[in-house]
C-alpha cells in the first residue's frame, strides 16, 4: 500500500481511471478561490486539521477505516504504525491527492479539503513532504527554493517574475537553515541523498505553510543529519503545525510530542511515546500475536 | 532591487548568443537580398532564386523546430502533430493567396479555380473575409492557437502524458489529413492551393517578394529564438522543466501544471502556424500531404539530431536534415526514408544529446587536457601519473559541466 501509493509517477498510469474524479478536482477552480486565502484560515477552535469518519477503499481494501484525528495549532505530532495502517493514505486526503470515499477533512474551520485541487491545498497553507525525497533535479539548489517560495504561481505572473532583495534574502536564510548555503548553485540532483531530503524540507519551509505533512523525513539520513532534522523541526513547532510519519523511534522520541498510532486504516491509540509504547493493544500491533 | 524586463531580457542569453544572431541578421536581411538582387547571375556569390527559396523554406522549418524544442525539450512534451498546427498556418493563407488570383486563374472566375470545377457556385462561409490580407494574418495564428488550445485542455486535463500523448497527436494529425483530402471540405482536396500570383498586389514571383520572404523568415526565426531563450530562463521556464522532471512536486507547491503545459503548448502551434504562412508563398503550394504523419515525425527527428532543449539544437537540427534531405533527394530519391529512420536510430542510440551534445561533451573533453602540452607528450604524462592526478582533472567540475545536459536531455526523452 505504501509503496503504491508514494509512486509519484502513478498519476500518469491512472490517468485514464480516475480521469472523472480529476474532471471534478481542476473544476470549479474560480468558485472556490475564496477559500485558498491564507489569511483566511481560521483557528478560532485551536485546531487546525480535523479529520472525521474518513474512509477510504481502493478495490474493497480499506486503507482508512473510519480515521478521526484532530491536530491542534502549533502542535508537533508523530504518526507511527505498522505498514500498510493508512499512514500515506492519510496524507493523501489531506492534500487532496485521493478522495475519500466518506468523512470530513476540514483545515482549520472553515476550508473543506475535501472540495479543493492539490494546488489549491498547497495554497491554503499546507505543505508536503513525500517519503522519496522529491525535489527538482536539473534546477540548483536555489532555483529549487525560488520555485517553492510562497508567490503569485498563475501562468502570467512566473512569465514576467524577478526576485526581489528581500527575496533573495528570504532563500538565503532558508538555505543557512537546511545548511545548503554553500551549495546554493549546485545541481540539486547532485547532492546527497540527506542533503535532497533536507532541500525538501527547506521547500516545504519555502512555502510558509501552516502545516507541514513530513513522511518519512530522516530516511537515508545519517545519525548526525537526523539529530539535526528533529532539531529544526522543534523549532518550527509553535509557528507551524507539523505531522510527522516516522518508523524510526530514537527520532519520534526527540521530537517530544504527541504519538498517534494508526492500525489498519484507524487510530489505535494516541498520547506521548512513553504511554503509548505500554499500551497492550500497540505493542500486540507491533510485536503480533 | 528587483532586474528590469529589459535587462533580464538581455541576459538571458549569453554574449556569444547575441554576436552569433547579430551575425544572422546580418547575413540574411543584407547579405542574401544583396547576393540575389544586386549581383550579376555569374557572379560566384550569386544566389538563385532556387537557393534563396530553398534557405527560405529550411528557415521556416527552423522556426518549427524550434517551437517543437520548446513543447518537448523543456516540457517534455513530446508531439507527433506539429505538422498540423504548420500546415492550418499554411491553409490559413493559404486561402488569401487564392482570393489574390482573382480572375487571372483558369476559369477566370472570382471564385478559385477548384471550387469552379467542383461547381460551387458561391464562396463557403468559413472563406469568409478571406481575402483581408489583416484578417488572414490574423488567422494563421488564431487558428492553430485554438485547434492547440481545446485539444490541448482536454488532453492535460485529463493528465494524458508520454507515449499515449504522442499517438493522439500523431492521430489528430492524421485525421485533419484525411479531412482535407475532400474535396467537400472547400481547400481543394488532395491537390490543395497553389498558382498564387500575389500578395497585396505585388508578383509574388518577383525577386523583390522572393528576398522579402526569405528576410521576414529569418526575422521570424530570430524572434523565436529571443522568445524561446527569455521563456525558458524565467521563472515560467524553470516552472516548466519543473513540471517535466517532477509533476507532483509541482503541484503540491502550489503551481497547476496544466496551465504552463497549456500555455506552451498553445504558444508553440502558434509558432508553427506562423512559419506556414511564410513557408507556403516561398514554396508555391500547400496539400494534405502536409499534415501526413511522416512530416511531424520528421520535426521530431530535426530537434532530435540536434539536441532537444537547448534551442539553438533544434536550428541546426533542422538545416542539417533539411539540407541533406535536399541532396538526397535529388541524388537518391528513393533512399530518404531509410536514410531518415537510419538517421533518427542513430542519434537515439549514438548522440542522445544531438549535434550540440556533442559540441559540448568535445568541448569539456579538450578543458580537461593540459592546454599548453604538445600532442606527443601528452600521451605520456596520462599513463605514467595516477587518474586522480591527471593536470586539470577535476571530478566535480566535469560533472557538473558534461552532466548537467545530458541528464536533461534524456529526461525530455522519457516523456
Amino acid at each position: 500500500m505504501n509503496a503504491v501509493s508514494t509512486d509519484l509517477d502513478r498519476a500518469a498510469a491512472d490517468a485514464f481511471a480516475t480521469r472523472e474524479n480529476l474532471r471534478e478536482q481542476w473544476e470549479g477552480e474560480a468558485s472556490t478561490s475564496h477559500l485558498v486565502q491564507q489569511g483566511e484560515l481560521d483557528l478560532s477552535h485551536n485546531v487546525i486539521l480535523y479529520l472525521d469518519d474518513i474512509t477510504v477503499s481502493f478495490d474493497g481494501f480499506r486503507a482508512l477505516n473510519k480515521l478521526s484525528l484532530e491536530i491542534d495549532a502549533g502542535e508537533l505530532r508523530c504518526i507511527i504504525g505498522p505498514n500498510g495502517a493508512g499512514k500515506t493514505t492519510m496524507m493523501d486526503v489531506i492534500t487532496g491527492k485521493t478522495r475519500p470515499d466518506s468523512g470530513k477533512a476540514f483545515f482549520g474551520q472553515t476550508i473543506d479539503l475535501t472540495r479543493l485541487t492539490e494546488p489549491q491545498i498547497a495554497h491554503a497553507g499546507i505543505g508536503r513532504k513525500f517519503q522519496k525525497p522529491t525535489i527538482f533535479e536539473q534546477h540548483t539548489a536555489f532555483e529549487n527554493l525560488e520555485l517553492a517560495m510562497k508567490a503569485d504561481k498563475r501562468v502570467r505572473r512566473t512569465l514576467f517574475a524577478a526576485l526581489f532583495g528581500d527575496e533573495r534574502d528570504r532563500i538565503s536564510e532558508v538555505l543557512r537553515q537546511i545548511r545548503l548555503d554553500k551549495e546554493a548553485d549546485r545541481q540539486a540532483g547532485l547532492l546527497s541523498h540527506g542533503q535532497k531530503q533536507w532541500l525538501e524540507i527547506g521547500m516545504l519551509l519555502m512555502q510558509e505553510p501552516r502545516l507541514l505533512l513530513l513522511d518519512e523525513p530522516v530516511a537515508g539520513m545519517t545519525d548526525d543529519e537526523t539529530e539535526r532534522t528533529a532539531e529544526l523541526f522543534v523549532s518550527l513547532a509553535g509557528k507551524h503545525s507539523l505531522v510527522v510519519v516516522e518508523h524510526d523511534m530514537a527520532f519520534v522520541e526527540a521530537l517530544g510530542g504527541k504519538v498517534t498510532v494508526l492500525c489498519e486504516g484507524s487510530v489505535l491509540a494516541e498520547g506521548d511515546l512513553a504511554t503509548v509504547q505500554e499500551d497492550p493493544r500497540v505493542i500486540e500491533v507491533y510485536l503480533g500475536r | 532591487m528587483r532586474t528590469p524586463f529589459t535587462i533580464r531580457l538581455i541576459q538571458s542569453m549569453p554574449r556569444t548568443g547575441w554576436i552569433a544572431l547579430a551575425l544572422f541578421a546580418a547575413i540574411t536581411w543584407i547579405g542574401v537580398p544583396v547576393a540575389h538582387l544586386a549581383l550579376p547571375e555569374g557572379h560566384p556569390l550569386y544566389l538563385s532564386a532556387y537557393t534563396v527559396s530553398l534557405l527560405g523554406k529550411i528557415l521556416c522549418y527552423m522556426v518549427v523546430a524550434v517551437a517543437m524544442d520548446l513543447i518537448w525539450g523543456y516540457a517534455g512534451i513530446l508531439s507527433l502533430g506539429h505538422g498540423l498546427f504548420f500546415a492550418l498556418g499554411g491553409y490559413a493563407f493559404g486561402m488569401y493567396l487564392m482570393r489574390q488570383i482573382g480572375r487571372d486563374g483558369s476559369y477566370q472566375s472570382d471564385l478559385p479555380d477548384f471550387m469552379v470545377f467542383l461547381d460551387w457556385k458561391e464562396l463557403p462561409w468559413y472563406w469568409a473575409g478571406s481575402d483581408s490580407f489583416l484578417w488572414s494574418a490574423l488567422l494563421v495564428m488564431a487558428l492553430p492557437g485554438l485547434i492547440a488550445f481545446i485539444f490541448g485542455y482536454f488532453a492535460f486535463r485529463s493528465r494524458i502524458k508520454g507515449v499515449y500523448f504522442s499517438i493522439i497527436t500523431q492521430a489528430l494529425t492524421y485525421a485533419a489529413m484525411l479531412l482535407f483530402f475532400r474535396n467537400e471540405t472547400g481547400f481543394g482536396g488532395n491537390n490543395g492551393f497553389t498558382d498564387f500570383k500575389r500578395i497585396l498586389g505585388h508578383s509574388i514571383t518577383s525577386p523583390e517578394m522572393r528576398v522579402t520572404l526569405f528576410a521576414l523568415s529569418a526575422a521570424l526565426l530570430v524572434a523565436c529564438l529571443i522568445l524561446g531563450r527569455y521563456l525558458v530562463t524565467s521563472r515560467f521556464g524553470r516552472v516548466l522543466a519543473a513540471i517535466r522532471d517532477a509533476e507532483s512536486r509541482v503541484m503540491f507547491i502550489g503551481y497547476n501544471p496544466l496551465h504552463y503545459k497549456l500555455f506552451m503548448w498553445t504558444l508553440s502551434a502558434v509558432l508553427c502556424g506562423i512559419a506556414g504562412a511564410l513557408y507556403v508563398p516561398q514554396v508555391g503550394i500547400i496539400n494534405p500531404s502536409e499534415m501526413s504523419p511522416a512530416n511531424s515525425i520528421e520535426i521530431a527527428v530535426w530537434v532530435a539530431v540536434g539536441g532537444r532543449g537547448t534551442l539553438v539544437g533544434a536550428v541546426l537540427g533542422a538545416g542539417i536534415v533539411n539540407l541533406a534531405k535536399s541532396w538526397f533527394t535529388v541524388s537518391f530519391p528513393e533512399y530518404w526514408p531509410f536514410f531518415l529512420g537510419f538517421l533518427f536510430i542513430a542519434v537515439t542510440l549514438y548522440l542522445p544529446d544531438g549535434v550540440v551534445g556533442l559540441w559540448r561533451k568535445l568541448r569539456t573533453r579538450k578543458a580537461e587536457l593540459p592546454p599548453a602540452a604538445p600532442v606527443s607528450a601528452r600521451g605520456a604524462t596520462t599513463a605514467t601519473l595516477p587518474a586522480d592526478a591527471r593536470p586539470g582533472v577535476q571530478p566535480d567540475a566535469t560533472v557538473m559541466e558534461s552532466g548537467a545536459p545530458s541528464i536533461a536531455a534524456a529526461k525530455g526523452a522519457t516523456a
